[in-house]
């Protein structure tokens, strides 16, 4: 009965979002007050009604009703309670509704919060918002039915693939789609402005906080989706360039080019349009991603859903809003009236600079992901585009973008003096190339690479910090006070760049400098790595919920010093039927020691396959995108956003 | 646009070719590195039968998908060491590979390997790929032993 009900509620959440994307929008062009009037009521009807809807799907899931197909395919009544409930966003139909949710719920805070918006923008961006909802409705409903029944019912599930039963895993997806699904909201705003025909400095400062809010939740999603990778697929591995990861890649390049082509339009009111086209070049790659990972044309690790009818319905959906919206910016680009004028070294060149190459690298990774598609379609030949590619044309395109970053914050708005800039930052520069070269001498001249981003890592970072010395003057008096006087967006600037550069530090570290070890070990043998020495002590059995393991205890000890022993395990799960391993890591701040047992193939007894990682500087990685996601968290928080001093935009 | 330029306009004009050049140079430099990388790290995916057909060079990368032919699997004495045939039915070729394999590798499963031909006519495989699901056949594997016509129903997805 509860689950007829989700059915329902989603049905006329369906029809509210039609009501809310053509009434008002007809009431915005005639000036018809009343039509206007059921935008905001219907945003939140609509969420009100897809929570129900959702919270029927995850009763059935929790409460184990096989009867209902999904949850028969993707639950099991012997999994943890936390893997019941984020089985309902691990799968296909569940996974839209989620999106679909998350919509109803952006729509409902633009309801909110851009109250005091004028009035048929805030018609506008809600009816395009409602539009998109449309589109998911329609998908779930006609395609992918979440509340399905099935008779006869099985009396067990099929089970979660037990490598996504990992906490890591249950909130990857929430916050991946939060920082998704966030970008429909810019991507809202920029259709409403081009119906406006109107875009200016107080458009940007509302578009900002959307876009920062998504980026966060974008950051955050990638980066525990990377993490659950590393420690879970147990080679150590954090980035494999796979179409999955890219698919959630590519927004997040394009997001960080418009929070920084945004600020332009704030303080400078120029760069109008390409705010708005990257705000749908945004939008359109979370869409994208959506579709790769959902509609099997590209199979991977993570596309545990395949079905191309779904993927016909998606490429149609796809091809309404990226083609209706890119079609309405070619008739209505040429309204957007240019605002201020900047030399070719100025604050504004840099963001352009910055703008040119995240956009060029997202186009870049979406080369290498589609590429297998298209020349498998022209010529017939299966191929994959291998890790190399990447590394090569999007690590190349990167050294300018961190060039261009570390000088940026010091160049000012308008005009720059070129001379003034250097003079200041050519010692900066000079302690970063003196620092890895110091580098490059002490790791004995193993890899020329490992320096450069070592070099530009530390390049960003100094300047950085150069820079926020010089606004604050933190060697004159009262340093303090001007310290917690900055404004909070200026904060999230200065942080959220070191926090990259202590990300990029990271990269370098454990992708240059990485050691492995591989070898049979029996009771008592040692093995060495890293100048860390383990031997394996014992191993034990044991059962957990729904899986038996084999545990092996290592004894662990450096330079003499002895340390708590890793347990890594290996683990048979048993619906599904799957064996996996549980690396065990020992995380320190110069770099992570990763330990995985083999599945016990060997032939003989009480041997075991045993595989060593050391990962330098893998943790600064980690802290350094917290940082990242602090930083924007903070920047957001800064009082230009908040809604009052949106009034000031009728005074004007 | 008049004969007459005025200043404001003349420095937008300006404005504009500076970042027509930059924006040129970037896709240039772009366009250049994804030809100059795309070369090295493309690998055609092959079943047996086109291993064998194709005549590839020794030493090209190549990746090939096949089953793992039941009572095939031997293990090298140093225990890092495997060997194994990969079949799509009509041709049978045999592998070499060192490392970890991963914890779904089975006979009579689907794989992928990367990897390259040696003189002797063994494939020597530098990576096994990690297929995560019980159920889950490689899409390329699948698609090939229909090709040949082996596939049975059976194996497909129960989903």
């Amino acid at each position: 009965m509860i689950v007829e009900l989700g059915h329902y509620a989603l049905i006329l959440a369906c029809l509210l979002s039609f009501i809310q994307a053509t009434f008002p929008l007809y009431g915005a062009q005639y000036n018809q007050g009343r039509l206007m009037a059921l935008s905001s009521p219907a945003a939140y009807g609509q969420l009100f009604f897809v929570t129900i809807s959702f919270a029927s799907l995850m009763y059935a899931f929790v409460v184990s009703d096989f009867s209902v197909a999904n949850v028969a395919r993707n639950s099991h009544t012997l999994k943890p309670m936390l893997y019941k409930v984020s089985a309902v966003w691990g799968n296909h139909e569940g996974s839209i509704l989620f999106w679909a949710l998350i919509l109803a719920l952006y729509g409902a805070l633009v309801a909110f919060f851009g109250r005091k918006l004028p009035k048929t923008l805030h018609v506008r961006v809600l009816a395009i918002q409602a539009l998109v909802g449309l589109g998911f409705y329609l998908f779930l409903l006609l395609t992918s039915n979440p509340f399905e029944r099935i008779f006869p019912f099985p009396m067990e599930g099929n089970g979660l693939n037990p490598l996504l039963q990992d906490p890591g895993l249950a909130f990857h997806p929430p916050l991946l789609y939060m920082g998704y699904v966030g970008l429909s909201v810019t991507f809202s705003f920029a259709v409403g402005a081009l119906l406006e025909g109107r875009v200016d400095a107080a458009w940007a400062r509302w578009v900002r906080p959307w876009t920062l809010l998504a980026w966060c939740f974008l950051t955050a999603g990638i980066t525990l989706g990377s993490w659950w990778a590393y420690y879970e697929l147990g080679w150590g591995g954090w980035w494999f360039w796979d179409p999955v990861e890219n698919a959630s890649f590519m927004p997040w390049l394009v997001a960080t080019a418009l929070l920084h082509s945004a600020i332009v339009v704030e303080k400078r009111d120029t760069l109008k349009s390409w705010t708005i086209l990257l705000a749908i070049i945004a939008f359109s790659f979370s869409l994208l991603g959506t579709f790769i990972v959902r509609s099997g044309v590209l199979t991977s690790v993570h596309a545990f859903a395949t079905d191309p009818e779904r993927g016909v319905f998606i490429l149609i959906f796809l091809f309404i809003v990226i083609g209706g919206s890119l079609l309405l910016f070619a008739l209505r680009a040429d309204k957007m009236t240019p605002g201020g004028l900047f030399a070719p070294i100025s604050r504004e060149s840099m963001l352009v600079i910055n703008n040119l190459l995240l956009t060029v690298a997202a186009m870049v990774v979406m080369f290498g992901t589609l590429y297998p598609l298209l020349r498998d379609a022209l010529t017939g030949d299966k191929i994959t585009v291998g890790p190399p590619f990447f590394n090569i044309a999007f690590g190349l395109l990167m050294i300018p973008l961190l060039l261009v970053m570390g000088m940026g914050p010091s160049v000012s708005w308008k005009r720059a003096d070129l001379r003034g800039i250097s003079s200041r930052l050519s010692f900066v520069f000079a302690a970063s190339v003196v620092m890895a070269l110091a580098l490059f001498y002490v790791t004995s001249g193993d890899n020329f690479m490992a320096a450069v981003w070592l070099g530009l890592g530390l390049w960003v970072l100094l300047s950085t910090l150069f820079e926020w010395a010089d606004r604050v003057k933190l060697f004159k008096s009262g340093a303090l006070k001007r310290v917690l006087r900055q404004p909070r967006a200026s904060v999230g600037m200065t942080l959220g760049h070191i926090g990259f550069a202590i990300a990029v530090i990271g990269m370098a570290g454990t992708s240059f400098w990485s050691s492995e070890y591989q070898g049979i070990m029996g009771y008592g043998d040692k093995a060495t790595i890293a100048g860390y020495e383990l031997t394996l002590r014992n191993t034990d059995g044991i059962i957990g919920p729904n899986y038996t393991a084999i545990r092996a205890i290592f004894d662990v000890s450096k330079d003499g010093v002895e340390l708590s022993p890793l347990m890594p395990e290996a683990r048979v799960y048993q619906t599904p039927p799957m064996p996996t391993t549980e690396a065990a890591i020992l995380s320190r701040f110069t770099g992570d020691l990763f330990v995985v047992i083999g599945e016990t193939n060997s032939a003989e007894y009480d041997q075991w396959a045993v595989r060593l990682y050391y990962k330098p500087l893998q943790i600064w990685l980690w802290f350094g995108v917290a940082i990242m996601v602090l930083s924007g968290l903070i920047s957001l928080s800064d009082r230009r956003f908040r809604m009052g001093t949106l009034k000031s935009r009728k005074n004007k | 646009m008049a004969s007459k330029v005025t200043t404001r306009a003349g420095k937008r004009k300006k404005k504009r070719v500076y970042l027509v050049l930059t924006s040129m140079s970037i896709l240039v430099l772009a366009v250049v590195l994804v030809l100059t990388a795309l070369e090295d790290s493309i690998s055609l995916f092959l079943d047996p039968t086109e291993l064998v057909e194709r005549n590839i060079p020794e030493g090209q990368r190549i990746r090939l998908g096949g089953l793992v032919v039941e009572d095939s699997f031997k293990k090298d004495p140093d225990g890092l060491t495997y060997f194994f045939d990969v079949t799509d039915g009509a041709e049978t070729v045999s592998v070499s590979y060192k490392g970890s394999l991963p914890d779904l590798f089975r006979e009579g499963q689907g794989v992928v390997l990367d990897g390259e031909t040696t003189s002797s006519g063994l494939f020597h495989a530098t990576e096994v790929l990690a297929k995560h699901d019980e159920n889950y056949m490689p899409k390329e594997v699948m698609e090939s032993l229909k090709k040949r016509g082996v596939y049975r129903e059976v194996e497909e997805e129960s989903i």
